[in-house]
């Protein structure tokens, strides 16, 4: 192979290399420091002059003296069914003292995108233990979901808590975790490494870390190479794969660093104007397919920056994911766990994955009526705070009751709390009851006949 | 596509979608094919020797030095008997094609025409030997679906007397129709995208596109061949909205452009559309759509060709004499692949990286909506209704602005409403139609000669219910005088039992203007009722609880509701009338 030594710039993450053979797009690079150390980077633009390489890892110590060595392709992820159970760094290396990956296959990280004929219309309803997942914000097979968090709330804790008791009531299916950690701090790291050797799910777990003082670049591909796992076990392995990407925000941070150190033309709060495309093409990759087995379900999770949703970074995710669950500050502030907030909060796939059959035929219509109770309740407590309790008609006084009750017997459940969905739903309908029933104009007078349990009762 | 000679070019420079080539003979946006491997990319600058090229394929492993050959055409789509019940990609690849050709992912470099070329269609004429018939004239049928489109003569033809005319089974190749200019016709017609298809005369829009939405029909209604732009924060219901629409609207063909939106909302519509039945006609509702999906992951220059793919197939079939109907969801990311793409070129941007020229895209392609008189003297429209994702919910953003200023219906979305599940989440005071002048005739002629004055009061209750509102949130409602408390009572079900309708409930899904007009009226008869009692001295807290106006939510799931409204509208009179009875004593 050749080695150039032909670098006339760098910049930041960037080396500019002049006078190359023809070099792909996208190409593996390979930059050889003086003292022997081995950098890889990728091509960002290449022409006849000059070829523009991202150096995944600190540039400090590369120079003008330094060589580079075009790989020819672009960059593969050796996988294989012995992942399962790894610990590997940001960039795919072994780091849990074990050996390296013998591959069954080499994939290409990028990633082609699935034929939308191809797909398969998720439909599995995952059982998540947790009351505002399964009732208010269903989770489906296939579904790519985040976590909407802010600094200092417990999005780590409800990850867990998922990955923890995540099951398809009634299945055995072999399932898998597949874990990116982007930027982390190493206590956080240790909070999910302690979780899953406990529970035992390092067994069936694939782990990348690229931790906060790991190069920052490095957090562009660390993502695509936990995808491209975890494709790799669904679709040719098939298994159920959780793919948990943490955090988000980190990695549109690197973006945006790559996109200045080129002098792109920033977009909204200076990152790329690409960052639409680019962050589609990590949470589309989620899925299944028809006629195969597996399915890549994911969660990801990104802090709101100054809890903003509007900030562009949720913002985008928002209109790729299927929904989004929204962690709180103000119910962690009033000592509720999860602190989610069901308003915000949305599952799109949710109507595949409820009713009959799948959960309960009272499922969507219980759902509506305590979303549209909360949200009134909630904005009643606006208006108490100026005329005070009592200047309330009955009918108010009930919703605002209602509200919070919601959140502390609906919302609030322990750590280790893992409901069922007809757990979920009977207490739903155990706090609809508190409220006149002439209230419940969204459900037909069947269900309530059914499940109310005024009615329950005297059948009992 | 066939190569023109000399031709040829080399790839001087590549970095994402935008590549570079030297030594091409080429015009713009002309298409090209890039590389060895043959990917399809389009001109869209030309710099000297240079050619600057977006390609419609990934780019990874493409290097400087490999050949870059000219087609000579520019993007064009087929168009021909075989595009109903079509899934596309943004250049017309047929996606249920590629899955045989190239597996589940979609690699690139495999290139697949838009219609079948084998396929046997049985063509019947409509002209005979001697006719003399002019471009866009209509010379012989095919029943494609349920659905019997049309063949006409090329609009770029010059037209003649027949001198040969075919029937029975051909291929889209064959030649079924010769002219005394010795000009032969086939069943396919080839037109570039982004030249619209031309039309006799643009006339105005008087017609209703019934949705069988209560809020829109109702409230907001938009004219076949009208424009409608849904923006909405994300999670506040667009997609459910534009789908509902797809399926209800009563057009007579749908093309839904899934531009850069979710992989797995596309599968859920191209499963569910082939099992839904079409309410007129009792057959697939797929029979009578063409699907376009460019998911968010898929190459970003073929999201920019995927909306012009789109309203070209939707003229074709207006061409035939029918009413098409267009969704676009979302506009927004169409826009975003312009600046994506524009930002690569370097060009100077405008408002917030956008091109310069975003607002004179937008119009254009909105301006191809319209209610027409072909070129054969028919008439024909199409009816564009786009999705705007506004970033953060911020309508002052450059692409809802610039929409605005076009379009002529805006249904505003309100995140706040969806998270009190109030659907479709439609803002009933952010909203407006223009139409409704144009429109009012109709509904007159149509629905009934009351149906405007209703819709009038329905707005004022609204309308006055919002300015309630603010001193309610000040000093509760009780505090108000009794007849607003009646308002009050009379917008909550306005909410509640009219504008809330449930696209997931078999029976609400779709609404008929009849039954529109029925719950609307039943609302006015209580209201009439209870103003009237009100009057009278009766306390507004019995009248706003009495027991048979309950009923009337229910009456929106029941298929046969005619005569439960009617006895609710005898019970509430009844009812009203004890109450008035024991007051006067």
């Amino acid at each position: 192979m050749k080695e150039y030594r032909t670098i006339n710039k760098i910049a930041g993450p960037l080396v500019f290399v002049e006078k190359t053979e023809p070099v792909g797009y996208e190409e593996l690079v390979n930059i050889v420091q003086a003292d022997g150390t081995v950098k890889r980077g990728q091509v960002l633009d290449t022409s006849d002059d000059f070829v523009v390489v991202q150096v995944f890892e600190s540039t400090a110590g590369i120079g003008r003296d330094s060589g580079v060595r075009f790989t020819g392709e672009t960059i593969k992820m050796p996988v294989s069914r012995d992942m399962l159970g790894r610990i590997l760094s940001g960039a795919g290396k072994p780091k849990d003292g074990g050996p390296e990956i013998i591959p069954e296959k080499r994939l290409d990280i990028g990633g082609a995108a699935i034929n939308p004929y191809a797909r398969e219309s998720p439909a599995d309803f995952i059982q998540t233990g947790i009351s505002t997942i399964d009732a208010t914000n269903t989770l489906v097979r296939g579904q790519k979901l985040p976590i909407f968090s802010g600094s200092g709330l417990p999005h780590n804790e409800i990850a867990l808590q998922i990955a923890r008791q995540a099951r398809v009531p009634g299945s055995t299916e072999e399932f898998a975790v597949v874990f990116a950690a982007m930027g982390i701090t190493k206590e956080e790291e240790n909070q999910f490494m302690a979780d899953f050797e406990r529970t035992g799910a390092l067994e069936h777990a694939v782990v990348f870390l690229n931790l906060a003082d790991d190069p920052a670049v490095e957090r562009i591909i660390t993502p695509r190479l936990a995808l491209t796992t975890a494709e790799y076990l669904a679709f040719e392995l098939g298994y159920h794969v959780l793919v948990i990407l943490t955090d988000m925000t980190n990695y549109c941070e690197a973006l945006r660093q790559i996109g200045a150190a080129r002098e792109e033309v920033p977009g909204r709060r200076g990152y790329p104007g690409y960052m639409y495309t680019d962050l589609a093409s990590l949470y589309e990759r989620a899925g299944l397919i028809k006629g195969l087995k597996g399915s890549v379900t994911q969660l990801s999770i990104l802090t709101m920056p100054g809890d903003d949703i509007t900030h562009p970074i949720p913002d985008l995710s928002g209109y790729i994911t299927e929904g989004q669950i929204v962690v709180n500050r103000d119910l962690h502030r009033k000592g509720i766990y999860p602190p989610i907030n069901v308003l915000p909060s949305l599952s799109r796939l949710m109507n595949n994955g409820i009713g009959e059959g799948k959960t309960r035929d009272d499922h969507k219509k219980v759902t509506d009526q305590m979303y549209a109770g909360y949200a009134e309740g909630n904005d009643l407590r606006g208006l108490v705070a100026i005329v005070g309790k009592d200047a309330l008609s009955e009918r108010d006084q009930r919703l605002l009751e209602f509200a919070d009750h919601f959140e502390n017997r609906f919302v609030r459940q322990g750590h280790d709390e893992n409901r069922t969905i007809e757990d979920s739903l009977d207490l739903a309908w155990e706090l609809l009851a508190t409220l006149p029933e002439e209230l419940l104009v969204r459900i037909d007078r069947g269900l309530i006949q059914k499940y109310h349990p005024k009615y329950r009762n005297k059948e009992a | 596509m066939e190569v023109k000679e000399n031709s040829n070019g080399i790839l001087k420079r590549i970095s994402g979608p935008v590549v570079t080539a030297v030594g091409l003979n080429a015009h713009m946006y002309d298409v090209v094919q890039v590389g060895d491997e043959q990917l399809m990319g389009e001109v869209i600058r030309i710099e000297g020797d240079k050619t600057i090229i977006q390609v419609y394929e990934n780019t990874s492993g493409i290097r400087p030095g490999e050949p870059v050959a000219n087609t000579g055409l520019s993007l064009s789509v087929e168009l021909g008997p075989g595009l109903l019940t079509s899934i596309y990609d943004g250049i017309q690849r047929p996606l249920e094609v590629l899955v045989e050709k190239m597996g589940n992912f979609i690699e690139r470099g495999v290139t697949a025409p838009g219609l079948s070329h084998e396929k046997l269609w049985e063509f019947v004429p409509v002209v005979k030997k001697g006719d003399a018939v002019v471009p866009g004239a209509v010379i012989g049928e095919v029943q494609e679906t349920n659905i019997l489109t049309k063949i006409m003569v090329p609009p770029r033809s010059k037209g003649g007397v027949v001198t040969d005319i075919k029937s029975g089974e051909f291929t889209i190749d064959d030649v079924v129709c010769t002219l005394d200019n010795g000009e032969e016709i086939t069943m396919m017609q080839v037109w570039p995208v982004r030249v619209p298809r031309p039309v006799t005369e643009k006339k105005n829009p008087d017609i209703p596109l019934i949705t069988g939405q209560r809020i829109l029909d109702g409230l907001f209604p938009i004219a076949k061949g009208g424009t409608a732009a849904i923006p909405g924060p994300f999670g506040s219901g667009k997609t459910v909205t534009q789908q509902a629409l797809a399926k209800w609207s009563d057009a007579q063909i749908v093309v839904y452009i899934g531009c850069g939106e979710r992989g797995n909302e596309m599968t859920e519509v191209l499963t569910e559309f082939p099992e839904l039945e079409d309410p007129k006609s009792g057959k697939p509702l797929m029979e009578r759509t063409v699907l376009i999906a460019n998911t968010s992951n898929m190459p970003v220059a073929a999201r920019e060709a995927s909306v012009y793919t789109g309203i070209t197939i939707a003229e074709y079939f207006r061409d035939m004499g029918f009413d098409v109907s267009l969704m676009a969801d979302s506009t927004s990311r169409w826009a975003e692949a312009m600046r994506e793409i524009s930002s690569r070129l370097e060009e100077m941007p405008g408002e917030e990286g956008y091109p310069a020229y975003l607002a004179a895209r937008l119009s254009e392609f909105y301006e191809r909506a319209g209610c027409v008189e072909t070129l054969n003297h028919d008439s024909g429209s199409v009816t564009v209704i786009g999705a705007v994702s506004p970033p953060g919910g911020d309508f002052s953003e450059p692409v809802t602005q610039n929409t605005l200023r076009i379009v002529k219906c805006f249904w505003a979305l309100d995140a706040k409403l969806s998270q009190r599940r109030h659907f479709p989440a439609i803002n009933w005071l952010n909203s407006y139609s223009l139409y409704l002048d144009t429109l009012s005739k109709w509904y007159d002629e149509n629905v009934s000669p009351e149906w405007n004055s209703l819709r009038v009061w329905a707005m004022e209750v609204l309308q006055k219910e919002a300015e309630l509102q603010e001193i309610v949130q000040l000093v509760g409602s009780d505090a108000l005088p009794d007849e607003e408390q009646i308002t009050i009572e009379v917008a909550r079900m306005l909410r509640e039992i009219f504008l809330q309708q449930n696209a997931f409930d078999p029976v609400d899904t779709y609404c008929s203007m009849e039954k529109q007009f029925d719950i609307m009226k039943s609302i006015k008869t209580y209201a009439e009722l209870a103003y009237g009692a009100q009057k009278l001295g009766v306390p507004p807290a019995k009248i706003i609880t009495i027991a048979a106006k309950n009923d009337l939510p229910q009456v929106k799931f029941m298929k046969d509701y005619k005569e439960e409204i009617t006895r609710i509208n005898s019970a509430m009179g009844a009812e009203v009338g004890t109450l008035k009875e024991a007051y006067q004593r």
